[in-house]
């Protein structure tokens, strides 16, 4: 069995330092259940994972994760209030049609949400921008024609957001290359990590 | 003659039937007690030494005990799961022993309409009680005990058969680390119990069926069973199945507008009727339709099936068809939702196969691929 460590993605490690021994876990748009895997080994975690993509639930199957087929876009019916002591949306709210409808949803099934997503404030996608192109970066790899990324955001952005909606931010961590960044997150911050909720 | 017949690839090769007898009476759900019974199960593999790698699989509405491999005396006779089920296969047999088994009620040798009540000493018939999947399990769970298997590794089961693998979770939730739920409903629909009734009223009132006694009668109530085959396969194919493979295809090259077959349909229809109603006996078509209409594991919890679900040990995978219109998705979702909330290691596919319910059947390699790498994590646990 591989074991794999925090810095394979470095929002992995943010979310596992959250995340509590023994917690009940719902990893939406698991991929291939790297996180839940890294989550089993590190913190016990039980749990599962959605992904809608078929070679991604093989790829679950094949690491031992537990991965429900559905697609987040119809909501988590399948899953009751209050069922997750965290519901992780890693890297993936960008790419959400209806992200308040997400947010909600993460609320209702979890008693905390943990989100991560790419600053678009990061001064290195403004830099991009003001030379006159969408920004391409590791965290940003897709062109504007083909990304997935419909609903990018800044740090800044993301906690109006919040604001405005009565989302109660417990924590947050603003990282670059994987180093936790302390001043001017919105500007020198590459990837965000949120804790919300209880 | 024999030379020429090319042996199938990653076959288990010529099987042979074994027959398990029980003296201890089994008493059905239905309230009357079997008191000895038979029942006809093969085996592929071999038992390991701790007896942890058996895999049992349970056969839905017409098939049998002869899951995989042929017989030395019938080469073309395949057994019905032979491409999931063989060396290197997604149920690979060099890890796993494999039991088919033919169900109590069936008509493939195992005790059923076709047999002798000991009680009278004359054939069951029409006098054979109706029985349940639990029924079922509860006889499964003997021939267990009488292999030596404490616990199966897996459960495994499509449509009626994944009824069993997963009443074998609630019913002994220790004796299986694994249920495969494969194109499965946690009960029937009335639209699915309506299909069954008009089945069995096909056979019901074919004049030759004589209340069920029609062996002693010499008749066959063959004009019936036929019907209620052809309503029951048209359940079994998708709407886009059925017009891929054959549309408004003629079966001569104009309309005789006349009641002879006009359509392929109709002739596909009566060639699958006529090939089951020659070996099928129509007591046990009855008997197991009812099966399928009894299942409902929430009944006694109100209608509740995260309770009806609570006492499940074991993992489960859940595997739906996206085309299946007998037994939905969003039926197999609704599993899904009840395991979940018992918090029970789930995994759930949703496979998009053009083929319907009958998609279990068929090798679709999303499909096969999946149960290939979950029977993989089966065998890592196993060995762990």
């Amino acid at each position: 069995m591989t074991v794999i460590n925090g810095t394979q993605r470095p929002d992995f490690a943010a979310i596992a330092r959250t995340v509590h021994r023994n917690a009940h876990v719902l990893d939406l748009g698991c991929g291939d259940g790297t996180l839940l895997k890294y989550l089993q080994q590190t913190r016990d975690i039980t749990g599962y994972g959605v992904e809608i993509d078929d070679g991604n639930i093989l790829a679950c199957v094949k690491n031992g994760v537990n991965v429900i087929q559905s697609d987040l876009e119809r909501g988590l019916s399948e899953f009751e209030d209050n069922s997750f002591d965290f519901v992780v949306l890693s890297q993936t709210l960008q790419a959400m049609r209806n992200t308040e409808r997400i947010m909600k949803e993460m609320l209702r099934v979890g008693r905390a949400g943990i989100v991560t997503f790419p600053n678009f404030g990061y001064w290195k996608n403004r830099v991009q921008v003001l030379l006159g192109h969408m920004p391409v970066s590791k965290k940003l790899p897709f062109e504007w024609f083909n990304t997935p990324n419909i609903h990018l955001c800044t740090v800044s952005d993301f906690e109006k957001f919040c604001d405005e909606r009565g989302i109660n931010i417990v924590a947050r961590t603003v990282l670059t290359d994987g180093k936790p960044v302390t001043s001017l997150p919105n500007l020198l911050g590459e990837l965000a990590v949120y804790h919300f909720g209880g | 003659m024999r030379e020429s017949i090319k042996e199938p690839e990653n076959s288990v090769g010529v099987v042979t039937p074994q027959t398990a007898r029980f003296a201890e009476p089994l008493v059905l759900r239905g309230g009357t007690v079997l008191r000895d019974y038979e029942l006809v199960y093969e085996t592929y593999g071999e038992l390991n030494a701790d007896r942890s790698n058996a895999v049992l699989v349970c056969h839905a509405l017409n098939a049998s005990h002869h899951v995989a491999g042929y017989y030395a005396d019938a080469p073309d006779n395949v057994g019905w799961w032979d491409n999931m089920i063989g060396p290197g296969k997604p149920l690979d047999t060099r890890r796993f022993f494999v039991i088919g088994v033919n169900n109590i009620g069936g008509c493939h040798g195992s005790t059923g309409p076709l047999s002798v009540n000991s009680d009278t000493g004359r054939t069951w018939g029409g006098d054979f009680p109706v029985i349940t999947v639990e029924d079922w399990v509860d006889a499964q769970a003997r021939l267990a005990d009488q292999l030596g298997i404490s616990q199966f590794a897996a459960v495994m089961g499509g449509s009626l058969g994944a009824m069993q693998a997963l009443a074998w979770s609630i019913r002994y939730p220790q004796r299986l680390r694994h249920s495969i739920v494969i194109a499965c409903a946690p009960n029937l629909s009335a639209q699915n119990i309506a299909f069954n009734e008009v089945a069995r009223q096909a056979i019901i009132t074919d004049p030759d069926f004589n209340d069920g006694h029609y062996l002693a009668k010499g008749t066959a109530p063959k004009r019936g069973l036929r019907v209620a085959r052809m309503v029951g396969h048209i359940t079994y194919l998708s709407d886009d199945e059925m017009a891929n493979k054959f549309g408004r295809q003629l079966k001569h090259d104009k309309l005789n507008y006349n009641f002879d077959t006009e359509f392929q349909i109709e002739s596909y229809l009566r060639h699958q009727g006529n090939k089951f109603a020659d070996h099928f006996d129509a007591n046990t078509y009855l008997r197991i339709t009812k099966v399928l209409d009894y299942f409902d594991p929430a009944l006694e919890h109100g209608g509740d099936l995260t309770k009806a679900l609570k006492k499940v040990a074991s993992s489960v995978l859940v595997i739906s068809f996206a085309t299946d219109w007998r037994f939905s998705p969003e039926r197999s979702r609704e599993i899904v939702h009840a395991l979940l909330d018992n918090r029970v290691r789930v995994t759930y596919a949703e496979i998009d196969a053009p083929h319907g319910h009958d998609a279990f059947l068929l090798d679709d390699p999303r499909y096969h691929r999946l149960v290939a790498a979950y029977f993989e994590r089966v065998h890592r646990e196993i060995e762990s």
